[in-house]
């Protein structure tokens, strides 16, 4: 009874995560911002509802046997989910996709303009 | 760091692929705790090598302890990372201020920088967009503060003292 009730509070839970999610995807200016949300709140979101499908389990069908495999699949999406928006961002930088005009400080490509520079005076320096 | 030898390397990895079977399985028969046994001692000898750097010295008492003090210490900052996503999100004005700053890490570990990159990205605002030696790039969606120093101060400093316990 308490099981089945813990559970549909952490599935709800969870789906108000994914709405705000899916909804910060709509409103947030540029891709970096919109990652931020997808990846942060749908992350959240889903464990929220794979963990509270295996509690819920154990009040509404009284097995105990789905929570651990629950557990592992939510471990492994909290430990790949930020990886998988870690390559997404750095490939949207990468192919030249300019930051919010409100965006303030640019740190990272200030180190690849110095870098590129570095390398362009070596290049004329072995010539 | 050196790397530990070979054998505990080995026995480590053994141990971890048994644990994810047990919990894959979910059950204690016997017979599927044998299969299990065999198959991680199999998997175990083919990987050990990627697997792992430290071995045993991992199952420290003191590295598990922060290991698991630290689970609750990070959901609860992603449980806050989401409430204030929510409220950027739903507020009408939109208040982000966003910006890529500089962070400097003292973490030397490779697997300590991935779990830190990783919680960066699950905290409160920013996300990891690169990782250069000790130096993380990172997009932060309310800069308070640009410089390298403050940015440290503000976005790793946290973690870093769990991680410094477990990792290195």
């Amino acid at each position: 009874m308490i099981a089945e009730i813990v559970g549909e509070f952490l599935v709800l839970f969870g789906t108000i995560f994914y709405f705000l999610s899916s909804l910060g995807l709509i409103r947030m200016p540029d891709v970096y911002n919109r990652m931020q949300t997808a990846t942060k709140s749908a992350t959240l979101g889903s464990l929220g509802v794979i963990i509270g499908v295996g509690i819920w389990a154990i009040g509404y069908v009284g097995s105990y046997a789905w929570l651990p495999k629950t557990l592992v699949i939510a471990v492994f999406l909290l430990l790949t989910n930020p990886i998988s928006a870690h390559a997404l961002i750095r490939a949207a930088y990468k192919s030249g996709i300019p930051l919010w005009e409100g965006s303030i400080v640019d740190k990272y490509g200030e180190y690849l303009k110095k870098e590129k520079e570095a390398s362009e005076e070596t290049k004329e320096g072995e010539q | 760091m050196e790397e530990a030898s070979r054998i505990s390397r080995y026995l480590y990895t053994v141990i971890v692929l048994f644990v994810i079977w047990l919990f894959l399985t979910s059950s204690l028969d016997p017979q599927e705790l044998i299969i299990g046994a065999l198959f991680s001692l199999i998997v175990a000898a083919l990987t050990y090598e990627v697997f792992t750097e430290k071995g045993l010295a991992n199952l420290h008492p003191k590295r598990i302890a922060y290991a698991v003090a630290y689970v609750p210490y990070f959901l609860w900052a992603m449980i806050m990372a989401n409430l204030d996503v929510a409220y950027r999100v739903l507020h009408p004005k939109r208040p982000i201020n966003p910006g890529i700053v500089e962070c400097k890490t003292v973490l030397r570990n490779n697997v300590g920088k991935l779990t830190l990159a990783n919680s960066i990205t699950l905290t409160p605002g920013t996300i990891t967009l690169d990782v250069k030696g000790d130096r993380y790039f990172i997009h932060w969606i309310d800069v308070k503060d640009a410089t390298v120093e403050g940015a440290s101060e503000n976005i790793t400093k946290p973690f870093e003292k769990f991680l410094k316990v477990i990792f290195e």
